[in-house]
């Protein structure tokens, strides 16, 4: 088994430096680790492969609102050149152009807003058309077979809801948790989700996306602080047994904590992705770099081994933010003081 | 585009997009899922109670069995005994109506035959009485007639008296 796997990746290995020798032949070491960034940033076209001058994209969607044009929708291959696939401000149409660092500007100069289908907007909708098809196909068991025991997707869904329910929104919010379970599930199975199937090759990075982190902490501020009860509020304003001069100290802080909670569930999870990724890209890279076969054998084993890691710490992951999800929740709606 | 700073576009899509899915599987997915699994951990927790309430009844029902079984050997014991005093004692109480009967019936064949015996004797001895007196009549009619045979019997009496 070994054995083979050691001959396959040497194979692997020389078929990947035949292909890239002629597209980084040329260029230095930031052309060969350049992939990395590429890989992690969100970007206007989707990017497979290059096999010399072939380039495999996926064309996407640029949307543009703005004040005074309205609502504008061009292709990604619209801006760019055809044969290198390069975005520059040489490229841009009515207007608009990418420019080199994949940002869409405006020739003018003015005001407009980008909602185009980007890589990971792409991603986004088949993650959620992933997820929905899963569990709305176990769903559909439930309400076809009632109690019955769970077969097909509902017997693979429905062990992870039990555990969502059970272990994380009853153990860390108590008796008030059946409100918040949808909202945990959703959020645990998205994050899972996502983050597998940003292993996959080819795929986006789109849970190590800051603006999907971000959005994602944004919706458990807003649900944890409308679900807050007075004691959660006292316990942030009036911070029952401390001295009063010491709640000028006190309260900003308390006011502080509760923008560092989803700010640490936001910064947790787009570091702990993004950081799997780059780590794995990076061993990758040594080929390009060292352009060695041994280096090709030991860099397989390792990107096999992180990738083993990596499917742990996507289900880690979704579980810690799911779990401390539940547990602002859990401060927030509790009745008694702990302490 | 930026590794740290969120990208407006996306942010949008990403807000759309999960609180779309978070509302469309809220509505036909978790709450049916949600529901039917607290169904079925009732319907369970019910059956159980269920197992254990009809095992409990078993028993119950068992034990009760086992009594009813006991109470009827018991009664079944008594009766029998009862009947076999019974029936000793209707043998003994026949044995004994028997002999005092049969003592009964002895005692009176014995005063019959006593009766019987007594008017038996009697009417023989007024017979023989009576015999003695014809007898003893005709006899004196005849001996004593003479003064020698008077005299032959006063000597025959004193002869018997002296015997005597």
């Amino acid at each position: 088994m070994f054995r083979k796997f050691v001959c396959l990746s040497v194979l692997f290995t020389a078929a990947l430096l035949t292909f890239s020798t002629p597209t980084f032949a040329s260029g230095g070491d930031e052309d060969k680790t350049g992939f990395i960034m590429h890989h992690i940033k969100d970007s206007h076209e989707w990017h497979f492969a290059t096999f010399g001058h072939t380039h495999v994209t996926l064309p996407l969607p640029v949307i543009i609102y703005s004040a005074d044009r309205g609502l504008d929708v061009f292709m990604s291959s619209d801006f760019q050149d055809h044969d290198t696939h390069k975005f520059g401000e040489a490229y841009g149409t009515e207007g608009f152009y990418i420019d080199e660092h994949d940002h869409l500007q405006r020739a003018d100069g003015a005001s407009f807003t980008d909602l185009s289908i980007t890589k990971n907007v792409a991603m986004l909708f088949l993650v959620i058309l992933v997820m929905g098809y899963l569990v709305l196909s176990a769903a559909s068991h439930y309400k076809k077979h009632g109690v019955k025991s769970p077969k097909g997707i509902a017997s693979f869904i429905e062990p992870i809801v039990i555990f969502v329910r059970d272990e994380i929104a009853h153990k860390a919010i108590g008796p008030k948790y059946k409100k918040f379970v949808p909202y945990l599930l959703t959020l645990f199975f998205f994050i899972w989700i996502g983050n597998l199937m940003g292993l996959m090759p080819g795929a986006a990075n789109l849970t190590g996306n800051i603006a999907v982190t971000a959005t994602l902490a944004v919706l458990t501020f807003i649900l944890v602080n409308v679900n807050g009860n007075k004691e959660y509020w006292k316990h942030v304003f009036m911070t029952p047994g401390v001295p009063i001069p010491l709640l000028l100290v006190i309260v900003p802080v308390e006011i502080i904590g509760l923008f560092t909670k989803p700010f640490a569930l936001m910064v947790r999870l787009f570091v702990a992705i993004t950081a799997g990724h780059i780590v794995i890209l990076a061993f990758i890279a040594l080929v390009f770099i060292f352009e060695s076969y041994a280096i090709g054998v030991v860099s397989t084993l390792m990107v096999t081994f992180l990738n083993v890691i990596e499917l742990l710490v996507a289900t880690i992951q979704a579980y810690v933010f799911t779990l401390f999800t539940a547990m602002y929740i859990g401060g927030a709606v509790a009745e008694h003081e702990h302490h | 585009m930026d590794l740290i700073l969120p990208s407006s576009g996306l942010i949008i899509w990403q807000l759309i997009g999960f609180l779309a899915l978070l509302f469309i599987l809220m509505k036909f997915a978790w709450k049916p899922i949600l529901e039917t699994l607290e169904e079925r951990e009732s319907s369970i927790d019910n059956a159980l109670k269920a197992a254990e309430q009809a095992k409990a009844e078993m028993a119950n029902l068992k034990s009760e069995n086992e009594k009813l079984l006991q109470e009827a050997r018991i009664e079944r014991d008594n009766i029998l005994k009862t009947a076999n005093e019974a029936s000793v004692k209707m043998i003994e109480d026949a044995k004994q109506a028997a002999i005092s009967e049969g003592a009964k019936m002895i005692e009176n064949a014995k005063a019959v035959i006593e009766n019987e015996k007594k008017a038996a004797l009697t009417e023989v001895k007024n017979h023989v009485a009576q015999l003695t007196l014809e007898v003893t009549g005709k006899l004196l009619r005849k001996n004593l007639s003479s003064q020698a045979a008077q005299q032959e019997l006063v000597e025959g009496m004193v002869k018997d008296i002296n015997l005597n």
